[in-house]
């Protein structure tokens, strides 16, 4: 059982951080320009073909910083020639055209990549047990996973707390006029800011790439998860984000070993429930398997009772 | 200007309908392909045309059907969506096509099933007979059986029989777990699996008997530290698509020690997400590997393997395909006509060799019974594995034969004939 | 916030005439387009005769209900829905089983009515959810309406009784209970009944604009606030809106049912919300006819497009930027632009400018399409060593020529095109200046 328990909970932190590294730039954005973008999972997707790309040629490390540099140029050009100008059109506007990005990119990676799978491996010099723990090896890239998430959430406090550039967002994050009042360029910083959060899930899809699969599919596949850890946290809190993503990795991961269902829960008392049609298919459902549907259901209960999410400021 | 938008929407249309220019030829057999040639699933639909092309192309080389007469692969996306590729039947109905190709899906396939028996009997001038390539439900061939249904790959239950087969022959394996996904196609390994480990193997322990959610989980190391605990010596799972590459990359980077025996690891990218750290542990189920020329020595598949690649630079996968065009030309000719009742006649119970032994199309469920290999991937190079899959420097080798009888099981279908 | 901003455009409700025009021409008007729809569509299949066109027609009927239905949300509501497929699914399965009952002999219903049936069902459940889901409008709501339709779709596979697992629940149409004479073992039968209740629902959803609900649904869409100042709740209206958009998607699920005889998951899934929301944008949300020219449109750049070119969905994530960027009252905006001028009879002041801008423009996207097409083809097609063909013209795409030629086309198109643009914007700014100086 203890193992069980420290292994879920290894899992829970790695898959965690993996899904904060995709949120926060998510989260940032809304906070900032109040713009849930749609595409954020595609830059994400965009991060991992980048470093492929970049590291068939030059190699891993280099890649760790090129290819989310890349996205963050894709990103700020979004921001300037795309979203800038529907955003006179209102939030509605906003929120189709990120959509459509997010159609459009997975096509135009289709393109250029093919359907298949690409073969982005993790580095040889990462590619060996960290340690032994219950017969269970931890490998080295998953210590590496670790270390990068947790420096990204480091420095992203400190800059936002603790410099210039990080006073101004939080400026713009409540008082967008009075800033721009001061002498700011807010559409300025909203594209550098939406260049910053593209980079960040283009950073995810680096080091999340090769640990997981990259294909046309992974933007798709983690796009409606993503929009759950930012409203779980609470929309433009970064803390939120930080808390939510593990909260979201930890139910998921410890539901797997929870194969037992409301049938089993009868049989303890007792009562045998043989029952056909939907009940049935209801009480046989075990725990385990309403994994994918838990973050939905955690969700839709938060926007119901509390909207403004764990720790958001702002009430919608 | 805002006015631009429209434009460019009548110059869209404009193009699209100089776009289309159908050719018709007299003396041509066309086959509809209605499989998923878009979207997310269009790599698996893209690897079944090309397979089908070539053995197409091979035929017609050779002569055609017929005297003469040429097959013409007409390809039909599905979008893996059962209401698009009932349209896509429309459509290849419209066009004279009796003859479809289909294959990913199970939903598209039961669609597909249903409305060709009710056309069938709506219009019977205008017959039309489905040749299943990879839809693996057993019912297919079983309650659901249809005259107008036949099936070219081994379905769930012979696929499992044959994994299982091979388990015999490896005492040492004692500990099975069991990681499908959940649904219908899941569950239904499980329970082969139960069935026919509880009948050939009963001193083996089910340690495990797992689902998930399809294509919803990213990390699977939960399952792997479930898996671990159990001791397990092996794993049986039917996952594809990313569910199966997921699941052994995050079991190899826990080291996990077992054997992967799985029923889609071999293409479409599988060998290349697993990589290097699968050799010696990832088994596949298939009715041919690229390693069986070799160990057979069998130069004219050795060629057809090389031709395949050279033309289309990727690896043959799917030796059905071949197997199902040479017994559709071998039924035509034999039945004299290309009426789809006459062809479906002759095709029932016809037996074929192939390359390496014979294919049988069981008359009684329009099942075909054909060789199965369980394979392990290893390194290019080692024993019989002279090419690799994908450029990945990993190859097969055969572990296990299952002749075609030995791969049968029993069906209850109680066919219904015109 | 979003709901405040949503809409600037006070021009959105529907088929609005001014005070001082008199009402009767306007209902002859309506009534004379409308009556000419019927005719067109009644004899529709007469001149396209073939099963695919049949199966297109009776798509697009299903999506018109379906995307009118969208609408009642989005353009009458501003609710942003991102699953409004799952009434749409969930009306087909109401209807399959009901239809499988009726099949059963436990229950006796004219086929004709099976859609009503999905309808109904829908109607339930959207109340339920729309209780639940329209406490405020904007982003919650957007992701609430997502996270049931990923909710449905994951327990659709866990719940098979209801949802038949993968392959879904299907059905026998022919139940031989039918109100007219119609038997329903042909398309064409199904097709009027699609058209039948098409008509219906068009005309239901016209007059319900015209309802106080309806107006209250714009009024709270425009600013909640003011409406609840004036003794509305918003959440009330919402509710009620959602549900009898929820009844007209049920519907629309229900036909879908009849027609392709089978209901799958698929069907309440993401991919048809975002079809429908894309079709509903593209066709216009400020007008009520809007859902209609985008169901059509869409469907058959679908159904057809689909089948001439494999990039189509390449073509159809530009064709929507393209629309959100530069036409965001969509087709039905850019037609209803024109109105002014065509009521003050000035067209033919602006058409020269438009020809002009046409050349460059087919130009343009004549190069776009080479480029995308050879593409395409080098890196996806089957084999890319073959020839590809463009209007007839055969070439190798991986020779030079035709890279050189779409890049000229592209360049050259632009460049004309901005030219042209500034011609037509420049008409169009004199002709409304005079209107503006004759009409006022």
């Amino acid at each position: 059982m203890s193992e069980f328990i420290i292994f879920s909970l290894l899992n829970t932190l790695i898959y965690g951080l993996l899904l904060f590294m995709l949120s926060s730039g998510l989260t940032l954005i809304f906070g900032l320009m109040n713009v849930l973008n749609f595409a954020h999972a595609s830059f994400y997707m965009l991060g991992a073909y980048f470093a492929y790309q970049v590291s068939l040629k030059v190699g891993f490390i280099p890649a760790l910083f090129l290819a989310p540099l890349g996205v963050a140029v894709v990103g700020m050009l979004v921001e300037r020639y795309g979203l800038r100008r529907v955003h006179a059109h209102g939030h509605v506007a906003e929120l189709l055209f990120t959509f459509g990005l997010f159609f459009l990119l997975d096509e135009l990676v289709v393109l250029i990549w093919g359907r298949n799978p690409v073969d982005y491996q993790i580095p040889a010099f990462l590619d060996f047990p960290l340690f032994t723990l219950f017969n269970s090896d931890f490998s080295a890239y998953r210590g590496f996973m670790l270390v990068v998430s947790i420096a990204m959430f480091i420095s992203m406090y400190l800059v936002i707390n603790r410099t210039r550039i990080g006073l101004i967002i939080q400026a713009s994050l409540t008082h967008a006029e009075m800033v721009n009042v001061l002498g700011h360029n807010v559409p300025s910083v909203f594209m550098y800011v939406f260049g910053a959060g593209a980079g960040l899930a283009g950073l995810a899809g680096v080091i999340g790439g090769n640990y997981l699969v990259t294909e046309p599919g992974m933007a798709q596949a983690l796009g409606p998860i993503v929009f759950v850890v930012i409203v779980v946290g609470g929309m433009g809190s970064l803390t939120g984000a930080f808390v939510s993503s593990l909260l979201l990795a930890g139910l998921q991961t410890f539901a797997v070993g929870m194969e037992f269902s409301l049938a089993d829960l009868f049989m303890k008392f007792g009562v045998n429930v043989q029952s056909d049609g939907i009940i049935g298919d209801i009480l046989r459902i075990q725990i385990a398997n309403t994994r994918a549907m838990l973050p939905f259901l955690f969700m839709i209960i938060m926007l119901i009772f509390r909207p403004k999410g764990l720790l958001g400021v702002r009430e919608e | 200007m805002k006015t631009r938008t429209m434009f460019q929407a009548v110059a869209l249309i404009l193009a699209i309908l100089f776009l289309a220019a159908p050719a018709m030829a007299e003396d041509v057999i066309k086959i509809a392909f209605i499989d998923p040639l878009t979207g997310p699933f269009a790599n698996v639909g893209d690897m079944g045309l090309k397979h089908f092309v070539f053995s197409a192309d091979k035929i017609n080389a050779a002569g055609g059907v017929l005297g003469g007469k040429k097959f013409e692969i007409v390809p039909l996306d599905s979008k893996v969506s059962p209401k698009e590729s009932l349209i896509q039947l429309q459509r290849a109905i419209d066009e004279g096509i009796q003859y479809v190709i289909q294959g990913n899906g199970s939903a598209v396939t039961g669609a597909l099933v249903e409305a060709i028996e009710k056309h069938n009997v709506r219009y019977p001038d205008q017959q039309v007979v489905l040749f299943n390539h990879a839809a693996v439900t057993p019912s297919f061939t079983e309650e659901k059986c249809s005259f107008w249904h036949f099936r070219f790959d081994a379905h769930v239950d012979m696929k499992v029989l044959a994994i299982v087969d091979y388990l015999t022959s490896r005492p040492d394996i004692k500990k099975v777990y069991l990681i499908n996904q959940d649904y219908v196609f899941g569950h239904s390994i499980s329970a082969a699996a139960r069935k026919y480990l509880a009948e050939k193997r009963p001193d083996i322990e089910i340690v495990g008997d797992s689902f998930h959610p399809v294509g919803k989980v990213k990390d699977f190391s939960p399952y792997v530290t479930k898996i671990q605990s159990s001791g397990a010596q092996a794993l049986i799972t039917g996952n594809w698509g990313n569910d199966m590459t997921l699941l052994i990359k995050a079991g190899t980077s826990a080291g996990l020690d077992l054997e992967y025996l799985t029923f889609y690891a071999g293409g479409l990218g599988g060998p290349t997400a697993i990589g290097m750290a699968g050799i010696g542990k990832v088994y596949q189920i298939t009715e041919w590997n690229n390693a069986l020329c070799v160990q057979y020595d069998n130069k004219v598949d050795e060629k057809r393997y090389l031709d395949f690649k050279e033309k289309y630079g990727e690896d043959l996968f799917y030796s059905k395909s071949e197997v199902l065009m040479d017994m559709l030309a071998a039924s035509m000719n034999k039945a004299g006509s290309a009426d789809p009742k006459a062809v479906a006649y002759a095709m029932e119970g016809m037996e074929m060799d192939t390359y390496y032994g014979k294919a049988i199309m069981r008359a009684q469920d329009h099942q075909l019974l054909q060789p199965l290999f369980v394979s392990r991937l290893v390194k290019q190079g080692e024993g019989f594995a002279k090419y690799d899959m994908e450029n990945t420097g990993m190859g097969w080798e055969t572990v296990k034969k299952i002749d075609s009888e030995n791969t049968a099981t029993p069906s209850p279908c109680d066919m219904k004939r015109p | 916030m979003m709901e405040n901003n949503t809409m600037e455009n006070p021009k959105l409700s529907v088929g609005q005439v001014s005070q001082s025009q008199s009402m009767l021409p306007y209902f002859v008007k309506t009534g004379g387009l409308f009556l000419a729809a019927v005719f067109v569509a009644a004899i529709l299949p007469k001149i396209f005769d073939s099963r695919f066109a049949l199966s297109m027609f009776n798509q697009m009927g299903i999506a018109i209900i379906f995307a009118l239905s969208y609408n009642m949300l989005l353009g009458q509501g501003g609710l942003l829905s991102f699953g409004h497929a799952v009434f749409y699914g969930l009306g087909g399965f109401g209807a399959v089983h009901v239809m499988g009952m009726v099949n059963n002999g436990d229950l006796a219903l004219w086929t004709e009515f099976l859609p009503l049936a999905g309808g109904l069902f829908s109607m339930l459940l959207g109340f339920i959810f729309g209780f639940i889901s329209t406490r405020r409008a904007a982003t919650p709501f957007a992701l609430i309406t997502m996270g049931i339709g990923e909710l449905l779709l994951a327990s659709s596979l866990l719940l098979p009784t209801f949802f038949g697992g993968e392959e879904g629940i299907s059905g026998d149409r022919m139940t031989g209970i039918t109100l007219t004479s119609f038997k329903f073992a042909q398309s064409i039968e199904v097709y009027y009944l699609i058209l039948f209740w098409m008509f219906v629902c068009v005309i239901a959803m016209y007059l319900l604009t015209k309802t106080p609900l309806g107006q209250m649904a714009n009024a709270v869409r425009d600013n909640h606030q003011r409406a609840q100042f004036i003794g509305y709740d918003p959440h009330k209206v919402r509710t009620f809106q959602f549900t009898l958009a929820a009844f007209f998607a049920g519907i629309a699920g229900g036909l879908f049912a009849l027609n392709y005889e089978m209901v799958t998951a698929e069907n309440l899934g993401m991919v048809p919300s975002a079809d429908i929301l894309m079709m509903t944008v593209i066709g216009g949300i400020t007008y009520f006819f809007g859902p209609i020219l985008g169901a059509i449109f869409i469907t058959f750049l679908q159904m057809v497009v689909s089948n001439v070119t494999h990039a189509w969905m390449l073509y159809f994530g530009l064709l929507f930027i393209g629309m959100v960027v530069w036409a965001p009252d969509g087709l039905a905006g850019l037609i209803m632009r024109h109105q002014p001028i065509w009521k003050a009879n000035r067209m033919k002041r602006i058409l020269p400018a438009y020809g002009l801008a046409l050349a460059p423009a087919l130009l343009l996207f004549l190069g776009v399409i080479i480029l995308v097409e050879i593409n395409f083809h080098i890196s996806l097609s089957i084999d890319p060593e073959a020839p590809l063909s463009i209007m007839g013209i055969s070439f190798r795409a991986q020779s030079f020529p035709p890279w050189a030629m779409g890049f000229t086309l592209v360049g050259v198109g632009y460049f004309l095109f901005r030219k042209a643009g500034r011609k037509v914007s420049r008409a169009w700014n004199t002709v409304m200046a005079e209107i503006k100086q004759e009409g006022v």
